[in-house]
């Protein structure tokens, strides 16, 4: 069972995602995250999807997204080079005899600080899955008061485009 | 109406100007006139209510069913008996869920129809209104595309979306919810000449190496079968498939969606495969070197769920216009995407005899050992008897439709079908309370030709008030009741799989069906022996208008042969023989 990215470009309408949810939902696949915004053309947005499974289950998704009337194009990112990235936030208990420590983890992960409050800094990652969670597991020990993740987006690397 | 008064008249459209100020509702029914729909079926209510007052003195002929689900199980027997999309309408709330039975159905068979549901005003939308429900995400997983309608001014296009997405690639139901704002609001009506849809572009033209690949294994095989399901009658591909089949000399064994799309009297015609299929027809699967699937789908029924384990010395070529298809159930050596009737004319170019002789002569010798049979001899009227002697006395070639249960699996066994479209079942969702509104869908489609529905006691009581309907408009549809007195295909799993343990299957407190039929003003008949039979069922055949046949049939009788489901296809049990 592997990890899986598929990209899919379908039409900005009401209900779209409720499609692919339910896609997914009905035929028993993952959805490990999903994430959705405006694409490079006007009128259809991008879906990232993270999905566990063998290779016919995947081939099973691919062909049953391109059944959805609303989805234009289907790529799985993974079967090439890509970049993946998501953005964490995350509250962490912090003291002024602590902040500057966190400061220290923080930097090398080239993560910010974008609030500092008398008890509290919220730490701001962007990177790949693998980072994120060696960060969160980093400052773990100081004490994480809300943790919130996007889930990840990705492209493939080089010329090659996912385009209608 | 008489009879001939039903031969239907092509609906004229009303001449219609470019650019008309018109309402919703009257855009709608000017729409359905342009896709040439000649009835719709349905029920009205309050959301409807501006698409039935433009109804009324339109040249759309409507037919009122008794409820929601007699109306789309009727669009989807027209559907089914004509290859054009069936078009039901009803109301918000309790009307559009009443259809959903109806449009699984017609999903999980391939079955082109366009729903259409009234939704209360956009303003009361999601407050939970009077008669509100989200019928578009209730339908999602069960359309094959829906649409809700927010603007009057997009109407048109989606109506002719409608009809293009359910009756091209592979056909499938497709609704269209409409608010009663948006009916009742007015604009210019243009209705658009040509789709554009961009994520729908099926692929219809099938690869030529793969086509090529097809003819080299059949060169290669020595025991090839083709499998043949309701793509084939989908796609209209009944004549290529019989001229690939001769031209090839490959048996053929048709799918129970697929019976009729290769002459059932055929020579090279095996039978059907699977769960209550005959032996040469499962026998062929367990034994071919080669099993060309077309248009069908894998089912559990047929692999019984062990899929691995069918056709355990075959290379499968699957053959499928829906690319999704191909590889779901069964591991596939050549995968064929495009429509049937394109991959069978490409295929038929190149193909040439197969030297099929010695596995033909194995096939007919297996098919001699077991065939279709029954034992005639408690004195009881079997209900095998009964579909035999309709198969004789109807040259079969009557329309029939079945419900969902034993009655289904005898009549696929004792009745031959040699045409596309005469064979009407629900298969893939099993649907009882399908076969008699069916029958009408297929009886206005077809008026001058013989239709027969064949029933259980138990679901013809799940639609049975659509008497109403051939009583109404006097539609000579001839209804078969195997009266059992049980729920017999549930009973026959109580008796084989829990102990003879009948739980809520005896249905003896039914109604007088004679009696039902007649309260409906039709005519109500009743057989208990086989003389007794042949005598009401000439009489209901020569009876010129709707007949209500009820035959009293042995109880306990099963369905053979049977292969219990999580098993494989060679442990057949074939029951009291012959």
């Amino acid at each position: 069972m592997e990890r899986h990215t598929i990209s899919v470009l379908v039409n900005d309408q009401p209900g779209v995602l409720a499609r692919v949810a339910n896609l997914f939902g009905r035929r028993g696949f993952n959805i490990d995250s999903i994430t959705v915004g405006p694409s490079e053309e006007k009128g259809l947005s991008r879906m990232v999807i993270v999905t566990t499974g063998d290779d016919k289950t995947i081939e099973q998704v691919t062909k049953q997204l391109h059944k959805l009337i609303d989805v234009i194009k289907v790529q799985e990112l993974s079967s090439g080079p890509m970049v993946a990235r998501e953005i964490l936030l995350l509250k962490v208990d912090a003291s002024p005899a602590t902040r500057a420590e966190i400061s220290g983890i923080v930097e090398p992960f080239r993560a910010s600080i974008v609030d500092v409050g008398p008890q509290s800094m919220i730490v701001q990652a962007t990177g790949d899955s693998e980072k994120i969670d060696a960060l969160t597991e980093l400052l773990r020990p100081y004490g994480i008061r809300e943790l919130a993740r996007t889930g990840v987006t990705a492209m493939s690397r080089g010329v090659a485009a996912v385009r209608a | 109406m008489s009879r001939d008064m039903l031969v239907a008249q092509k609906p004229e459209v009303p001449p219609i100007k470019q650019g008309e100020v018109i309402t919703g509702a009257d855009a709608l029914l000017r729409s359905l006139l342009l896709e040439n729909v000649e009835y719709v079926f349905g029920y009205p209510g309050g959301a409807v209510l501006p698409i039935y007052d433009s109804l009324y003195g339109s040249h759309l002929k409507h037919i009122l069913s008794r409820h929601e689900q007699g109306a789309i199980h009727a669009a989807d027997g027209y559907a089914r008996a004509t290859g054009k999309p069936g078009v039901v309408i009803a109301t918000s709330g309790p009307g559009a869920t009443n259809l959903v039975t109806g449009i699984a159905t017609a999903q999980m068979d391939s079955i082109p129809l366009v729903v259409i549901t009234g939704n209360v005003a956009q303003n009361l939308i999601g407050t939970d209104a009077f008669q509100e429900a989200d019928i578009t995400g209730i339908s999602l997983p069960i359309t094959k595309h829906n649409y809700f309608v927010r603007d009057i001014k997009d109407l048109p296009r989606i109506v002719k979306e409608a009809f293009h997405i359910a009756t091209t690639g592979r056909p499938g139901p497709v609704l269209i919810d409409i608010p009663k704002d948006v009916n009742n609001a007015k604009a210019p009506f243009y209705y658009p000449e040509t789709v554009n849809i961009r994520g729908y572009n099926p692929t219809l033209k099938p690869n030529k190496m793969q086509v090529d690949r097809l003819i080299s294994a059949i060169s290669e095989a020595k025991k090839p079968v083709i499998m043949a399901g309701g793509g084939v009658i989908a796609s209209g591909s009944e004549k290529e498939l019989l001229e690939f089949a001769e031209k090839t000399g490959i048996p053929v064994i048709c799918t129970l969606m697929g019976l009729g799309a290769f002459p059932g009297t055929h020579p090279l015609a095996l039978g059907w495969p699977g769960m209550h299929g005959n032996y040469a027809s499962n026998q062929a699967i367990l034994n071919c070197d080669l099993l060309i699937g077309i248009g069908n789908r894998f089912d559990d029924r047929i692999t019984m769920g062990r899929t691995k384990e069918f056709a355990p010395n075959a290379k499968i070529i699957h053959i499928d216009v829906d690319p999704a298809e191909i590889g779901k159930n069964v591991d596939t050596f050549i995968p064929l995407v495009g429509d049937v009737k394109l991959v069978l004319e490409a295929a038929l170019e190149k193909a040439e005899k197969a030297d099929t002789t010695v596995w033909i002569e194995q096939l007919k010798e297996w098919d001699a050992k077991h065939p279709f049979s029954y034992k005639n001899n408690t004195g009881n009227l079997k209900p095998q008897a009964v579909i035999e002697m309709i198969y004789e006395t109807t040259n079969g070639e009557a329309i029939v439709t079945t419900d969902v249960g034993q009655h289904q699996m005898w009549t696929a066994q004792f009745y031959k079908f040699n045409q596309p479209r005469s064979f009407i079942s629900s298969g893939g969702l099993g649907t009882m309370g399908f076969g008699f509104p069916a029958a009408i869908g297929a009886q206005f489609a077809h008026p001058d030709r013989l239709v027969i529905s064949v029933n259980g006691d138990g679901g013809f009581q799940m639609n049975q008030q659509e008497l109403a309907i051939i009583s109404g408009h006097n539609i000579p549809v001839k209804v078969v009741i195997l009266n059992n007195k049980c729920l017999g295909m549930v009973r026959q799993w109580q008796e084989l799989f829990y102990d003879n343990r009948y739980s809520q299957v005896d249905l003896t407190h039914s109604p007088d069906f004679v009696k039902l039929a007649e309260a409906y003003g039709v005519k109500g008949l009743r057989a208990e022996t086989e003389e007794e039979a042949r005598k009401v069922w000439m009489e209901a055949l020569q009876h010129p208008g709707p007949a209500v046949v009820e035959f009293v049939v042995e109880s306990g009788e099963n369905v053979y042969p049977m292969v219990a489901a999580g098993t494989t296809l060679d442990q057949m049990h074939m029951g009291d023989e012959k």
